[in-house]
């Protein structure tokens, strides 16, 4: 089975749906000559021309925005918002239009779009550059969202994005573009959306992680092993719909959990699971739900010391895990 | 929708339609008035919570949707499109279970506020609270138009208030930019709620704007039903040919409240209320078509016990109605919440 790069199967992945459903456009900024920023469109003007792979001038709304519409009148729009942290401006046509477009027709109108976007931190991207997004659109019901952490869940996932009736986001972390690999099968398989996968078999305590912080958590958790401490590593890939039952199988299992995420901390999207688990698993808990993630600070700073103090890391997530176990 | 036959009024010829076309027009018009002032009466007899009206915007938008095809094109309407909606093929027991917020209510199923009418088999988009956004749906439609070679236009309409929002901009530059086939509708009334236009718009008409995305911007008597038609007519003719959008900016009047609300006397004096009563189309166009001899008294007392008929029948149709069920309002968050009792 090949190897790939987490962009390479989301380049080859695009591609091979593009050929498949002659529906999907690609829209974004520099997305097309260029192959995006990242690279991550490249190839796939020269292949399906200007029709289907659309360079847009700067107006994030309106790439949201007419991608409604187009999906409305028939198309598969998957568009590309350069960086997470520049979303804001699309932020009503997510959540007021397409989240809500199926709901308050009463199923008239369904909006069949991926909205992908590059995000967080670690790549010296300062404040607008490394943003973890997820809450502010995990909070709304209408939208899927989506965080694969390997370039076979990559592939998978974004299969089951494109193919989906409804709108979904779908947030790759750029520190993993190009450090990350991964076998990915060439067969048409997909990843449904809603399934967490246990990563790293364990008992005595739960880690629920996602995106970069999935393998950070995969390091870790293989770092306390030495002490004799067993993690279970569970990778949640969607966040919406939130698979609960993995989730809550592995709590009721080791009794301890401990969640981690690269955004801040207070309102972060640890804080729904945290909730979950409290409300559903708590007969079964040995010790406080907890916790490891982002500082209370409204951005990622840029100097390269103050970039490491932000972002949660192994060792950050192996004391995590040590304090949790020592209860 | 334009048939001429030898036999029109030179009136009809003018702008290419019959006087049958005419006579429908009106009918739409005065339909669009009727059921309006019906449900100013449901809301102060407490019958139904809330009104926004289309009252003072009916001639522009049935002379503009008379250009489009229905069934074929699309438009993204606002929150005062009652006539719109009624040309474009909405019944008139459409928009009163929308005020009733019916289960049955095609619209939404009673979960929008009334006049967020919307419409799949009608082409119709589904109306949202705010402003602007509908004009980048338009915009997408027109994009997988010209993508599917559909041959369809895409129409957006909106008041001049909510022409200032940035997708506004956003989706004229990029319409503009791939010559999409789109119309950018903005029916000026004066008014954003309370605020006059010359505290909205920078410059006396919004369609002065339109150069600086490179298109033609057009400017109407709102009023003027058949100008509004030959205004739009030309439009859906350039876009559809591949010419690109055309902003049309109808001059309308608001002879409401901002809704049901709303006390417009508190920012408008009465003598402005009653000079504007004389830009109300309803009684312009009909006597237009009198003085062409294209309305006439049989033609009218048809009309009128037609549309009486239609306005009683709709709302004890609406009233008759039920809510729709909480064991429902789960449904349809996505594709596969139908329920199993759909």
């Amino acid at each position: 089975m090949p190897a790939r790069t987490f962009i390479d199967a989301i380049r080859e992945t695009l591609a091979t749906e593009m050929r498949r459903d002659p529906s999907i456009i690609l829209l974004g900024e520099d997305v097309g000559k260029k192959g995006g920023v990242f690279l991550a469109t490249d190839g796939l003007w020269a292949e399906f021309g200007d029709e289907r792979v659309i360079d847009t001038p700067l107006t994030e709304s309106m790439i949201v925005g007419a991608s409604i519409g187009a999906a409305i009148n028939g198309l598969r729009p998957v568009c590309e918002i350069q960086f997470a942290d520049f979303i804001f401006p699309a932020f009503n046509q997510i959540v007021s239009e397409a989240a809500r477009m199926r709901y308050r027709s009463n199923d008239g109108y369904g909006v069949p779009m991926v909205i992908r976007a590059p995000y967080g931190g670690g790549v010296h991207g300062a404040l607008y550059h490394s943003q973890s997004v997820e809450a502010f659109f995990t909070h709304v019901p209408g939208l899927k969202v989506v965080v694969p952490s390997t370039p076979y869940d990559a592939r998978g996932l974004l299969r089951s994005a494109i193919r989906d009736e409804d709108p979904v986001l779908f947030f790759e972390h750029k520190k993993m573009y190009r450090s990350v690999r991964g076998e990915v099968p060439d067969t048409d398989y997909v990843v449904p959306l809603g399934k967490a996968a246990v990563t790293h078999p364990g008992s005595q305590i739960t880690v629920i992680a996602y995106g970069l912080m999935a393998h950070y958590a995969l390091e870790a958790a293989d770092r306390v092993a030495e002490d004799g401490i067993s993690v279970e590593v569970v990778d949640l890939r969607t966040l919406r719909p939130l698979d609960t039952e993995t989730v809550l199988d592995s709590v009721r299992k080791t009794g301890k959990c401990l969640i981690v995420y690269e955004d801040n901390k207070f309102g972060g999207y640890g804080a729904e699971v945290a909730a979950i688990v409290a409300e559903e698993a708590f007969d079964y808990l040995d010790g406080p739900v907890t916790r490891i993630a982002g500082p209370e600070v409204p951005g990622v700073p840029y100097n390269h010391v103050l970039e490491e103090w932000f972002m949660v890391n192994p060792e950050k997530i192996v004391e995590g895990i040590r304090t949790l176990a020592a209860y | 929708m334009a048939t001429t036959r030898g036999s029109d009024t030179s009136l009809a010829a003018s702008v290419g339609l019959s006087d049958a076309d005419l006579v429908e027009m009106y009918r739409y018009v005065a339909l669009a008035r009727a059921l309006d002032e019906r449900m100013w009466i449901l809301n102060r007899a407490g019958r139904i919570p809330f009104v926004i009206s289309g009252q003072g915007h009916e001639g522009a938008q049935v002379g503009i949707a008379w250009a489009f095809q229905r069934g074929h094109d699309w438009i993204a309407p606002f929150y005062r499109s009652i006539a719109t909606c009624l040309t474009f093929g909405m019944s008139a027991r459409d928009i009163l279970t929308a005020q009733y917020a019916t289960a049955n209510d095609p619209s939404s199923g009673g979960r929008q506020m009334p006049g967020h009418y919307g419409s799949r088999a009608q082409n119709l988009v589904s109306v949202s609270s705010p402003v602007a956004t509908q004009l980048l749906h338009a915009v997408g439609i027109a994009l997988a138009a010209k993508i599917r070679k559909t041959g369809q236009v895409a129409m957006a309409s909106m008041g001049e208030g909510s022409s200032n929002q940035g997708d506004v901009h956003e989706g004229l530059n990029f319409a503009a930019i791939h010559k999409l086939p789109f119309v950018f509708v903005v029916e000026n009334n004066g008014y954003a709620i309370s605020v006059p236009a010359a505290r909205q718009v920078s410059v006396p008409n919004v369609a002065d704007r339109a150069p600086g995305y490179g298109i033609p911007g057009v400017v109407v008597d709102g009023a003027d039903v058949l100008a509004c038609y030959v205004a739009a007519r030309d439009a859906v003719a350039r876009a559809r040919a591949g010419d690109g959008p055309t902003l049309i900016e109808a001059k309308v009047t608001r002879l409401t409240g901002h809704s049901s609300d709303d006390q417009q006397t508190k920012y408008r004096s009465e003598e402005e209320l009653a000079t504007e009563r004389a830009r109300d189309a309803v009684p312009v166009f009909r006597a237009q078509l009198r003085d062409a001899g294209v309305l006439t008294d049989e033609i009218e007392a048809r009309l009128s016990s037609e549309i009486k008929a239609a306005v009683e029948d709709a709302t004890d149709y609406a009233e008759a109605q039920p809510d729709p069920d909480p064991a429902t309002a789960m449904r349809h968050v996505y594709a596969d919440d139908a329920g199993s009792s759909d």
